[in-house]
């Protein structure tokens, strides 16, 4: 259990990692927080030549905000994330997510980035990046380029990140809509910490007279891909989200749920979990934006 | 073979070392220099028997890269101990109560737990139970750990106790 044998740097800045990830081409690999890539470096099922460490590099850490959209740089930690006031009052629904991942311990170490480079479906942070339309900023030595959540998420531990690209941050736009916002975010595992057997993560508005006027929700780790659940946003935007109308909401899509078998959990069993997730963190969204109303 | 030089500091004390990149904080630490308090359990970041502080804050030193670890402030459960010869509060607590058995997760237990009462003088028993999640015990089924986090909280606090009684054991 221990790594193969690789080269170690430690970039200033970007500009030098990028220029390290162009000369080591696939033989090169990004550690962040390593809570991921080490295990996987020790059972030798990753053997990567170099490792670019960019723990040290400034322009990968921190939060800010600007005009509405806060953007999450990638080596940010989890747990600086899942403390930071503007992360609570701004992002909610990943502060929500955030307090999933992992342990103390793990979030002390692992990133923000780091989780979502390594597009693990049952991952916390990318479902809420995808109920919230969030941006990735993938940076190179040629220069830099925007891809939406939805698309760089491809496969499962698979990313829309080509070899010499660095993820260099996360930007979540603003929801534009008046009204109060509401967040749910619901998750089943066999201890807690674990990782999920599906988790459904759901950001909603309600406009004055109580009526939904946009709601987004995704569902993660009962299948190979976080996706989004387009029939019961479609199903519910403009209406009163009553506990029937969630429940039908939900029972429509039931049977469609993608969802694999393994060790822990049947696909049916995964299924009715992720139907019984997704109704709970609507109606937990709806009963918090209610209150915030009051 | 990659080879880097490390200066760091350990319960205190200035270390330098020349370290392969692939070598672990853990191994560094038990094999390099002999603190073999940490102990390696999973060596792939699910057991918690590594824990260490790293810069104040408990991460497991199977995850890390000794030469990550190049100017930072490492304490290990030998650090707890306010001298050689004596346990601190939170390591009397455990021994009262009973709170290990075969004892190879009690360094990391220690430590997390160590963690928490720094920064939480009044932990809730849900809040101990957050803060050793991340910790595996095989022997104790947990209650006597968190019995001794609470007992240790207690006394920290100036609310100075004796042990509570337990049947089968002399007080």
């Amino acid at each position: 259990m221990k790594a193969v044998d690789f080269d170690y740097w430690r970039p200033a800045d970007l500009a030098e990692t990028c220029a390290l990830l162009s000369e080591g081409g696939g033989d090169a690999k990004i550690i962040a927080g390593g809570q991921t890539l080490v295990p996987l470096l020790a059972m030798r099922l990753a053997r990567p030549a170099l490792l670019i460490d960019i723990n040290r590099v400034a322009e990968l850490q921190g939060i800010a905000e600007n005009g509405g959209v806060v953007e999450i740089r990638a080596c940010t930690r989890q747990a600086r994330a899942l403390a930071d006031p503007m992360v609570g009052a701004k992002l909610p629904l990943l502060a929500k997510a955030l307090s999933f991942v992992g342990h103390e311990q793990t979030r002390n170490r692992g990133t923000v980035g780091g989780s979502l480079a390594n597009a693990d479906p049952a991952a916390e942070i990318g479902l809420a990046a995808l109920a919230l339309d969030a941006e990735m900023s993938l940076v190179s030595a040629k220069g830099a380029r925007t891809v939406p959540v939805g698309q760089f998420f491809v496969s499962p531990m698979e990313t829309a990140l080509a070899p010499e690209e660095c993820l260099a941050a996360v930007r979540f736009p603003a929801w534009r809509e008046a009204g109060r916002i509401g967040t749910g975010f619901q998750e089943t595992s066999i201890r807690r910490s674990d990782f999920a057997l599906a988790a459904a993560a759901v950001h909603l508005v309600l406009d004055q007279s109580g009526r939904c006027a946009r709601i987004a929700v995704s569902l993660g780790g009962a299948g190979a891909k976080s996706v989004r659940v387009a029939a019961i946003e479609q199903a519910l935007t403009g209406g009163r989200l009553g506990d029937g109308e969630i429940t039908a909401s939900v029972a429509q899509v039931h049977d469609g749920i993608e969802a694999v078998t393994d060790i822990h959990a049947s696909a049916a069993h995964r299924r009715r979990i992720a139907g019984a997730l997704v109704a709970r963190a609507i109606a937990e969204a709806r009963d918090e934006a209610l209150a915030g109303q009051a | 073979m990659s080879q880097h030089r490390v200066d760091l500091t350990v319960n205190g004390k200035p270390r330098s070392a020349s370290v392969p990149a692939r070598l672990t904080l853990v191994d560094f630490l038990r094999e390099t220099l002999n603190l073999t308090g940490t102990h390696t359990g999973c060596e792939h970041g699910v057991c918690g028997a590594c824990t260490v502080l790293l810069d104040g804050e408990p991460v497991r030193s199977c995850l890390l890269f000794a030469v990550q670890a190049d100017g930072a402030q490492i304490v290990t459960v030998e650090g707890l101990a306010p001298d050689a010869e004596g346990l601190s509060v939170l390591q009397d607590s455990f021994c009262e109560l009973h709170a290990l058995q075969c004892g190879f997760c009690t360094s990391g237990m220690l430590i997390a737990a160590h963690a928490l009462l720094t920064r939480d003088t009044d932990p809730s028993e849900e809040k101990i139970r957050e803060a050793i999640g991340g910790n595996l015990c095989r022997c104790t089924g947990y209650k006597q750990i968190v019995e001794a986090i609470a007992l240790a909280a207690r006394r920290l606090k100036g609310a100075n106790e004796p042990a509570p009684q337990r049947s089968g054991h002399d007080g």
